[in-house]
């Protein structure tokens, strides 16, 4: 039965990489494009309403889009083959694919881990989640919101990456 | 570096910079 075929597994799991790509990618752009731009023209009373009900939700959906994402592009890159190719960039390759998507994974794995390892813990500091002194909390802000926009600078090559070894051929 | 990333146009235009050096990377290695 094709529904159960091997191809079908595979598109699959690449519409999974994909819908989880947008929830991660589209938050990061969320973050960056509106709320951080937005919050100085707050004013200061309503801010909290943004730190303690939009952001932790917000959080939620960007980091578990992350994880989804590098789960499902792993398995993708597995199941079609090239996953060891594309880790060493396609050096002895001979072939663009390997060394664009292979760029595109290691800037994705990059910004999956400021993700898990530097955003969240420093927002949990912001959002009262872990206990921190104010000058800690004011550090911490500083930090996430640094790797926040050095993973929005590295979308945009990452994502040349993927839709290059994709659709260039 | 944080300067630059401090302001939204300036992260997008090293992202676009970056895609350059990718570009250059991919017709390097081969």
């Amino acid at each position: 039965m094709e529904f159960v075929a091997y191809d079908w597994w595979t598109q699959f799991v690449r519409w999974g990489h994909i819908i989880s790509g947008i929830m991660w990618i589209g938050h990061l752009w969320y973050f960056n494009f509106t709320q951080t731009p937005t919050m100085p023209k707050i004013p200061t009373e309503l801010r909290p309403a943004i730190v303690r009900f939009i952001l932790p939700e917000a959080l939620f959906w960007f980091r578990w889009g992350a994880m989804f994402t590098l789960g499902f592009g792993l398995i993708l890159a597995y199941m079609n083959g090239y996953l060891l190719d594309a880790i060493k960039i396609g050096i002895g390759d001979n072939n663009h694919k390997f060394t664009a998507i292979g760029i595109g994974m290691w800037l994705g794995t990059i910004m999956w881990f400021n993700v898990w390892f530097i955003i969240m813990p420093n927002q949990n500091k912001v959002m009262g989640v872990t206990s921190a002194t104010p000058d800690e909390v004011n550090a911490a802000r500083r930090t996430a919101g640094l790797a926040s926009r050095v993973n929005t600078m590295l979308s945009i090559p990452m994502l040349y990456g993927m839709v290059f070894s994709a659709h260039f051929y | 570096m944080e300067k630059l990333l401090n302001s939204l146009s300036g992260t997008i235009i090293a992202g676009f910079v970056l895609v350059i050096v990718e570009i250059l990377v991919i017709h390097a290695i081969h």
